[in-house]
């Protein structure tokens, strides 16, 4: 009985304690917004915004409400977090690799990559992108193209537009051809299991992915065809690329920043996570007669991965949380956006505060819960 | 022995508790913002990051211009020093929400007076001391004379979270152009990425442009077009509920603005006291209750006049004699064919 009091004394207390800070913060900003004659309340979100935003994943202009352009700062959040944690995957895989190379040159490449970039902080690297390197490209008349289809200007990047015709039988085809994949997959280990055959899968994989949109092409009804950006004058001195596929250079000095930043971090995860799986393990395997290639992919990458996706995961919320740094360069994110431009048209603080930060709450759990699932998925299951 | 101690502390407990309930009733009248500023000691004053002739800091960290001068003459009026000035620099962003939430009690930063800041969010604005409007700046080689040369594609940069990002919209869209903004949060990144070439266009208020033009790297290359897209009426704001201290920093810029048109000076200020003009005495101090009102002395605008000077000696140190707009246009004093027109201190 004596312990109970004990134990739970010191919890209530502080359950107490939190609960009346809370209270007290709430009951304050009431008070003041009461005095000040704020009002306060979600009802804006559905008010025209009257404010136009430089780059959009829908279709948004300033006639469109507040709620809009909310999603449009998402989006545009989201699209600059899966393209920063796609490439800082690729770019960390290669670079942890690389730093166990056996090859001096590569090694110390690579281990210098990682010192030099992980030890700057974000926002100096975002500044250095943005503000010294990308501003020094040549203004669109002066662009010389890559392959005459690419421009990179001072504008942003300029590539062709796919123009498609009939699009979603293409799309159709291509999930076809994934279902098919998979079911072969499953045909093949079993085949494998209860006749000891090999049917080489990914032979057969690459050619379905290919027939399938290529019959498409051919019966289907289904075309491509490419619009090149063409060089537009605005004055006599002022050019413009119209046509194609425009990409702020914004998006691109933040889409460096990040992925450069979070690489050296994966990096690292990688590189502690084929390190962690003990050599006994690796010389296990060859003794049995697996070939190189077999020990890495059923050997020692399984054991790896259950080291590399838990820091990998911190990583991937830690480049999404710092996509808001995009504010400070003009890329229209959430936080520029909606707690940028919204705020100051609206006045509404704390409404729109509290939904960015809710909405960069759900943004890390949704990606927690996908790459936890994941890591359940590949844990050892004991039987 | 201790029956009488308890009684005489609920005694002495009584007595304290009837003494705040008086001393908070008569301090109610005088202004909650006012007496914190003198127990302070200094003004709080929410100023602009760096805008040449309104508020700009040198490289000793001396803050000079128009919208500092607002802030200088409460300091003046209401603690006898125009130097008792705290000036917190914000972006377009920060500003109101440091007003509101009480971070300074005054906010001259160049801001435009609109219905719906005025209504929606805990502010009042206290008058006009700029009335400006939106333009746009080009470069002089591309050969733009006029916005009806601007053609579909154009990009315009600009800073985040102003009118000017609304006036914008409302002129391309009424001319039917498409557009790119690019918006930034400090005016001085807005400069650079015009500068770079990033934007074939800046636009910002009139006053504005002249002022950043100053920091391009060959301002000779760069022109404001003639044509002006709205109203801009720049003016001292504070937060909603403090009564006096609005009213405070209202007359403290209609004194500015009312003493040039009287003619009294800050040297010749003193001499006036003895003057035949009524007018001319209130606003000197030397006639009238001028102060009470506001919890003030007589002689606060006498302090303001003497140490800051009138509106005009402002605008001459400030914005002609640095070049940025030699010519007042609507700024000048209704008398003189301008729109400058406060009612009367009496």
């Amino acid at each position: 009985m004596n312990f109970k009091v004990k134990d739970l004394g010191p919890q209530l207390i502080t359950v107490l304690a939190v609960v009346l800070i809370f209270g007290f913060f709430t009951y304050n900003a009431q008070v003041n917004m009461e005095n000040r004659g704020i009002d306060f309340g979600y009802g804006f979100l559905s008010q025209e915004a009257s404010f136009d935003v430089q780059f959009s994943l829908i279709e948004y202009d300033g006639s469109h409400s507040y709620f809009r352009a909310y999603l449009v700062g998402l989006l545009n959040t989201i699209l600059v977090s899966v393209i920063g944690i796609f490439l800082a995957t690729i770019l960390g895989i290669i670079v942890g690799i690389a730093r166990l190379s056996s090859n001096y040159l590569i090694n110390k490449f690579a281990a210098f990559y990682v010192e030099f970039f992980r030890n700057i902080p974000l926002l100096l690297q975002l500044f250095f992108w943005y503000f010294a390197a990308l501003r020094t490209l040549p203004l669109p008349q002066e662009a010389e193209s890559t392959f005459g289809v690419f421009f990179l200007t001072i504008k942003g990047l300029y590539v062709p537009a796919f123009i498609w015709e009939n699009f979603s039988i293409f799309f159709y085809s291509l999930v076809a051809a994934f279902i098919s994949v998979i079911f072969i997959k499953t045909y093949a280990k079993k085949v494998q299991e209860s006749q000891g055959k090999q049917i080489p899968v990914l032979f057969i994989s690459i050619g379905l992915i290919l027939i399938f949109p290529l019959l498409s092409f051919l019966i289907g009804g289904v075309s491509l065809s490419f619009e090149i950006p063409k060089l537009k004058q605005l004055a006599t001195t002022s050019f413009v690329f119209d046509g194609g596929l425009s990409l702020p250079p914004e998006l691109i000095a933040l889409t460096l920043a990040l992925s450069l930043y979070t690489a050296t971090f994966i990096a690292e995860c990688v590189r502690a996570g084929v390190q962690g799986v003990g050599k006994g393990q690796k010389e296990a395997a060859a003794s049995i007669g697996l070939t190189p290639n077999q020990v890495l992919k059923l050997v020692v990458m399984p054991q790896a991965l259950r080291i590399i996706i838990p820091p990998t995961t911190n990583q991937y919320l830690n480049l999404t949380k710092n996509s808001s740094l995009a504010a400070a360069i003009a890329y229209p994110d959430i936080v520029l956006v909606f707690a940028g431009t919204a705020l100051m048209q609206t006045g509404k603080a704390i409404e729109i505060v509290s939904i960015t930060m809710f909405t960069y709450l759900s943004l890390s759990i949704s990606i927690s819960v996908l790459m936890n699932w994941y890591n359940k998925r590949i844990a050892i299951k004991e039987k | 022995m201790f029956k009488y101690l308890k009684q005489l502390t609920s005694l002495v407990a009584m007595v304290a508790v009837l003494f705040t309930f008086t001393t908070e009733t008569m301090a109610a009248k005088k202004s909650k913002t006012l007496k914190n500023t003198q127990k302070k000691g200094f003004v709080r004053c929410g100023v602009s990051q760096g805008l040449p002739g309104f508020s700009n800091a040198d490289a000793a960290g001396n803050w000079t211009g128009v919208d500092v001068d607002v802030c200088r003459a409460v300091a003046a009026a209401v603690l006898g020093d125009a130097n008792k000035v705290k000036f917190t620099p914000l972006s377009a962003k920060e500003r109101f929400t440091a007003l509101t939430s009480g971070e300074i009690d005054i906010l001259s930063r160049n801001t435009t007076w609109t219905l719906s800041r005025d209504a929606d969010i805990g502010l009042t604005f206290v008058g006009v001391n700029f009335y400006d409007g939106q333009g746009f700046m080009v470069r002089k080689s591309s050969g733009i004379t006029s916005t009806s040369q601007f053609k579909n594609g154009i990009s315009a940069c600009t800073n985040l979270g102003t009118t000017t990002e609304l006036n914008m919209r409302d002129f391309f869209n009424s001319k039917g152009i498409s557009y790119e903004p690019v918006t930034f949060e400090k005016a001085d990144e807005v400069v650079a990425a015009y500068d770079a070439g990033r934007c074939d266009t800046y636009t910002t208020d009139k006053s504005g442009l002249a002022a950043q033009r100053i920091k391009l790297s060959n301002p000779d290359e760069h022109v404001v077009l003639p044509e002006t897209i709205s109203k801009e009426p720049l003016g001292p704001v504070v937060r909603q509920g403090d009564a006096v201290w609005e009213d405070i920093v209202r007359w403290s810029l209609n004194t500015m603005i009312e003493a040039e048109e009287y003619g009294i000076t800050s040297a010749n200020a003193d001499s006036m006291k003895t003057s035949d003009n009524p007018a001319i005495k209130r606003l000197v101090g030397a006639e009238g209750e001028m102060g009470a009102a506001f919890g003030l002395d007589n002689e606060w605008n006498l302090r303001i006049i003497k140490q800051v000077g009138n509106y005009g000696e402002s605008y001459k140190r400030n914005i002609a004699d640095t070049g940025i707009l030699p010519d007042r246009g609507p700024n000048e004093l209704w008398t003189k064919g301008g729109i400058l027109y406060v009612p009367p201190s009496r």
